[in-house]
């Protein structure tokens, strides 16, 4: 059974806006080259859409073990010099970085 | 307003939980730390670490569901919702989307008088962001220059409790905040300051021509930070919304930001086009499943909430207003009425006096609690129903008992209020009034019904007051016939 | 032979006869390092001094009696991709140059707990991401046996390393093969366990549902002490499994007589090189002789795992890769702002394949489509998971091919979909998360080495083992590469 071509097919993808959600600041041409590459891998993974998946639940951790809780108890947290020095720029105790919005 | 028009509001609440620790992982839960000294790999979303699971949260917000009257999910999961911002570590924030813990609930609120019934959407957990400082020109986001990050709260849980569009006014809107407040603060699961951001409160508002009609476009409204703004806000921006469709324009379905200075709501423009959430199963967390003896047990250790009062109240005879008042007032009052019924006082008259006078003494007097002897109240409440206080005698015995002068019998002793129950000492006093005013007798007698009033001050003047006016007046009349 | 050479067992054995010490063992896998590292470039950091200190402390506990069990002074890498505190760890990405995480990872934590001397942090494909190690932002490993070819991967360092003797055994990461595949490549033994039996905490995520650390060592014996050491229950990780654990040895040493072995019909045919799925019959022929039963299995869906997970790995890693935004650690390139400053840092920081398995992911997820792709492959996923589980009823464990092909050289696969086709027979027991182990039987006629897959049901670990070692025995696999003849 084949129902791929019942389905919609990722022919056209707005590769701009995808890496917008993603975050990556790409250069036209490489967003070109993304979008075929991208097109050919999906054609392909589109395979699953042939498998007749009526009633099926999507699948869980393996073992189907549940309710993994911790404890409400302080364990403690890092040194406050050890998580600034990781930083590229800190300042009076935060993580600095540019404004959320630019200057009009 | 105009004929016809019809606000939907619905409200989401976020509740910030007071555990010990944060929702997935082990840093402490607490208010106003230097920045950044509550953070580890997780919160700070380092390479590698993972989140586990707070139960006592997921005990909460059960807790939570239920008080709400809510269906519990015997299985939910986690998803994880993605969106990049400074504040949020992982760029994607751990949350519930289409199976959230609790369900379909409801919360009755009063305003003047009517009770209405509010709809809860669900109930969802999920965890808090960082907080972002936009720094320079005045602490505005528009005119920051730079940004700086702490993480202190990134990572504590947090409760989401999104109404139906169920609200009608902007009264009903403060009610449902206040009441849903007053719920989360009594079940002790989190601070529930407004102040400090433990509780927060966005409104999402429609008008539309009539109760029959479709839904609106909604707006969502941020950045309320008191009841008095929520109602404000809410109230501004239906008359905005008529305003705008009268004039025949569209409302814009977006986001508006409630200034308080300037009491408007403006549009909070976001160069985001429509959100994309990308939500999925959070993989590095395994469902939640809530066994029915689970629920059981958290139902068993629900405390008695407002409404659940309310109605107590009102078998006890307590009035509607008044049970109403008590049900919600602090604790202190409650209890002050609890144990003034406990020591034998008629509940009605507790009821009436504590969120009267004495509601109305702490308001004179400037004091947020008070430490009473309730024996003392109930005391006093029975020396009414003898007879041996009037009414303005009482208050002054109140007066008394709350400044810690001593017992109610003690405080009338040494205030000399206690009224004359020896009913051959008033009749003596009257006596002597009449023979003192002959011409007021023949006044009278003569169909000047009106003297009466000037016998009655001498006879109480002649007794300091303490004389009861009812049974000298009964007497008076019966003399003069 | 080097003390280089020794297995984990034997080298144990050693430690305790008196024969060597840690230190001898430590400086010889160092000097090996130091002699292969410029043409296998397996590690991105050794750290030498930090090794010698662990082994000398080893060597003191031994003598003072303190024996904390097999791996106790016993020289191990790291893929780069587990965090070592205060080692810089960048899972060969630029966006983590200089990295030193505050922190171990669990598995880390129970291998200095096992008295194991940690060598360095071995190379890998960008974020676990590739199968060739041609991904490392820090250059390729390559492959003892060929230099001109490709270790596999992801955990190409890890496979090289042990092969050239620079460690007695290495940790990998496996999330569509990538332990087992360069396992194969590199003719060392490599292990996938049970998902959820080894801590994932402190592991720097591609996709959390599919990832799991295994060994890659020398033998089978020396696979199941490294899992022992490393497997239980992590309170740090919420899929870490909390129940009981089996015994790994209890079937060591049974053998195959009686067992029932599936061979997964699907993983034949195009693509397959000749050498392959002969090196696998006549591992079969071997399996039955010995007294297993060999029958013919089908997995119709494993037709689709490459596809599901094309969509599901992707996916997950747009989400798990979205922390590296330049704000708090890491590399950043400045911005206007801090969406700007984000999106020019990942740029930047990630390479083609991270970017490319980004974008796929975020479109797997984004509206509109998440139902025909993201949706779809978790379905697909539970149903290879039951048609794994009715297989199970009828065989003791599956068999096929670890790769369809033996190491192949660099710049061979430049097209991502053929790179992709080379996890084909790996991919099905990450997505049921089964256990799974690859076994060097052979070499092929230009002698590169060639593996075989076991496969068992989730805690089959036991008779997996059981069987790989049978077929270690069967196999007599003792080739080394030339370079490490030339040296020993
Ligand atoms: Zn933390």
């Amino acid at each position: 059974m084949d129902r791929s071509t019942l389905l919609p097919m990722p022919i056209d993808i707005d590769i701009a806006h995808v890496a917008r959600l993603a975050r990556l600041d790409l250069p036209e041409d490489e967003l070109d080259t993304l979008r075929s590459q991208l097109s050919a891998i999906l054609e392909h993974a589109a395979k699953v859409q042939s498998l007749d998946t009526e009633g099926v639940e999507p699948s869980n951790h393996p073992l189907g073990f549940v309710n993994a809780f911790r404890e409400d108890v302080v364990t403690g947290s890092l040194d406050r010099d050890e998580v600034l020095a990781m930083a590229p720029e800190a300042r009076d105790g935060y993580f600095a970085a540019p404004p959320a919005m630019s200057q009009e | 307003m105009s004929v016809g028009w019809e606000p939907v509001i619905g409200i989401e609440v976020h509740v910030e939980l007071a555990t010990q620790s944060k929702m997935f992982c082990g840093c402490a839960v607490s208010f106003g730390e230097a920045p950044n000294t509550n953070v580890c790999p997780t919160c700070l979303a380092l390479p590698g670490a993972l989140p586990v699971t707070n139960g006592k949260a997921i005990e909460w917000i059960i807790k939570i569901g239920l008080a709400l009257h809510c269906e519990i999910s015997e299985w939910s999961v986690f998803h994880r919702k993605n969106y990049f911002y400074a504040d949020l570590p992982k760029n994607y924030q751990i949350s519930q989307y289409d199976v959230p813990v609790c369900h379909d609930g409801w919360l009755d609120i009063d305003v003047d008088g009517e009770t209405a019934r509010i709809g809860i959407e669900r109930a969802h957990q999920e965890e808090d962001t960082g907080k972002s400082l936009h720094m320079g020109e005045g602490g505005r986001i528009h005119a920051a220059t730079e940004t700086l990050l702490d993480f202190n709260r990134a990572g504590v849980p947090l409760v989401e409790v999104v109404s139906k569009p169920d609200i009608r006014s902007a009264a009903q809107a403060r009610a449902y905040a206040q009441t849903l407040r007053q719920v989360i603060a009594e079940l002790g699961v989190s601070d529930a300051r407004l102040e400090e951001g433990s509780i927060r409160f966005d409104a999402n508002i429609s008008v539309r021509q009539g109760p029959d009609a479709e839904f609106g476009t909604k707006v969502e409204i941020k950045n309320m930070n008191s009841f008095r703004s929520l109602e404000k806000a809410v109230d501004f921006e239906i008359k905005r919304q008529i305003a705008e469709l009268e004039a025949e324009g569209t409302i814009i379905q977006e986001t508006r930001h409630w200034d308080e200075e300037a009491a408007v709501t403006t549009s909070m423009r976001t160069k985001e086009g429509s959100s994309d959430y990308r939500y999925f199963t959070e993989p590095d967390l395994v469902p939640l499943v809530v066994t029915p003896e689970w629920r059981e047990h958290i139902l068993s250790t629900l405390p008695e909430l407002p409404h659940q009062r309310k109605d107590r109240y009102l078998a006890l005879g307590v009035d509607t207003q008044t049970a109403l008042a008590l049900s919600s007032a602090d604790t202190a009052l409650r209890s002050l009425f609890e144990d003034t019924v406990g020591a034998g006082a008629d509940a009605k008259a507790a009821a009436n006096w504590i969120t009267g006078e004495v509601v109305a003494w702490m308001r004179r007097e400037s004091v947020d609690t008070i430490d009473v002897d309730s024996a003392s109240v109930a005391e006093m409440i029975g020396m009414i129903d003898a007879n041996e206080l009037s009414a303005s005698a009482a208050k002054e015995v109140l007066d008394g008992i709350l400044r810690g002068e001593g017992t109610a019998r003690a405080v009338a002793e040494s205030r000399d209020l206690i009224q004359m129950t020896d009913t051959g000492a008033i009749e003596s006093a009257v006596d002597s009034v009449l023979a003192d005013n002959p011409d007021a007798v023949e006044r009278y007698r003569a169909g000047e019904q009106k003297v009466v009033g000037f016998l009655v001050g001498q006879v109480m003047r002649a007794t300091q007051g303490k004389a009861d006016p009812k049974a000298v007046n009964g007497l008076l009349r019966e003399k003069l016939s | 032979m080097s003390l280089a050479d020794l297995t984990i067992t034997d080298a144990a054995a050693g430690l305790r006869a008196g024969s060597h010490s840690s230190v001898d063992l430590t400086e010889a896998v160092l000097e090996r390092a130091s002699m292969t590292e410029a043409e296998v470039h397996a590690y991105l950091t050794i750290d030498r001094e930090a090794a010698l200190d662990a082994a000398r402390a080893a060597d003191a506990e031994l003598a003072a009696g303190e024996d904390r069990g097999m791996l106790h002074g016993i020289p191990i890498a790291l893929k780069d991709n587990m965090c070592q505190r205060g080692v810089e760890t960048t899972a060969a990405s630029q966006i983590l140059a200089g990295y030193r995480p505050p922190y171990d990872a669990t598995v880390v934590t129970r291998l200095r707990d096992a008295g194991a001397v940690l060598i360095g942090k071995a190379n890998l494909d960008e974020f676990a991401m590739g199968s060739s190690t041609e991904n490392s932002a820090y250059g390729p490993s390559r492959n003892p046996w060929d230099t001109g070819r490709v270790p596999g991967g992801s955990s190409g360092g890890s496979a090289a390393a042990v092969a050239a003797g620079s460690a007695l055994g290495a940790l990998g990461s496996d999330t569509g093969g990538s332990i087992r595949q360069p396992g194969s490549l590199c003719g060392v033994v490599g292990m996938k366990p049970t998902y959820g039996t080894v801590s994932r905490y402190g592991l720097i995520a591609f996709a959390s549902s599919l990832d799991q650390i295994g060994p890659i060592t020398r033998t089978v014996d020396d696979a199941v002490a490294v899992l022992e050491s490393i497997s239980g229950h992590d309170p740090l990780d919420a899929t870490s499994w909390a129940g009981d654990y089996p015994d790994l040895t209890s079937e060591i040493d049974a053998g195959v007589a009686g067992k029932r072995i599936g061979v997964v019909s699907e993983f034949a045919g195009e693509g397959y090189e000749p050498a392959v799925t002969g090196a696998l019959s006549h591992t079969l022929d071997q399996l039955s002789d010995a007294g297993a039963e060999v029958v013919e299995v089908s997995l119709p869906t494993v037709e689709l795992a490459l596809s599901a997970y094309y969509l599901i790995a992707p996916a997950e890693c747009s989400a798990n890769l979205a922390r590296f935004d330049g704000m708090r650690y890491g590399l950043r390139v400045d911005g206007e702002t801090t969406e700007e400053l984000m999106a020019r840092t990942r740029a930047r920081g990630f390479g083609p394949e991270v970017i490319r398995r980004i974008l796929l992911g975020t479109y797997a997820l984004s509206a509109g489509y998440y139902d025909a792709f993201y949706g779809q492959a978790h379905k697909a996923r539970t149903v290879l998971r039951t048609e794994f589980a009715a297989a199970y009823e009828k065989v003791d464990v599956l068999m096929s091919p670890t790769s369809p092909t033996v190491a192949f050289p660099f710049d061979a696969k430049s097209d991502p979909l053929s790179m992709y086709l080379s996890d084909v027979c790996t991919i099905p027991s990450n997505l049921s998360g089964d256990p799974a182990i690859s076994v060097p039987v052979g070499l092929d006629g230009r002698g590169l080495p060639i593996g075989v897959q076991v496969m068992a049901p989730a805690m089959g670990e036991p008779v997996l083992f059981g069987v790989a070692k049978t077929i270690e025995r069967l196999a007599g696999f003792d080739a080394r590469p030339a370079m490490v003849e030339e040296l020993a």
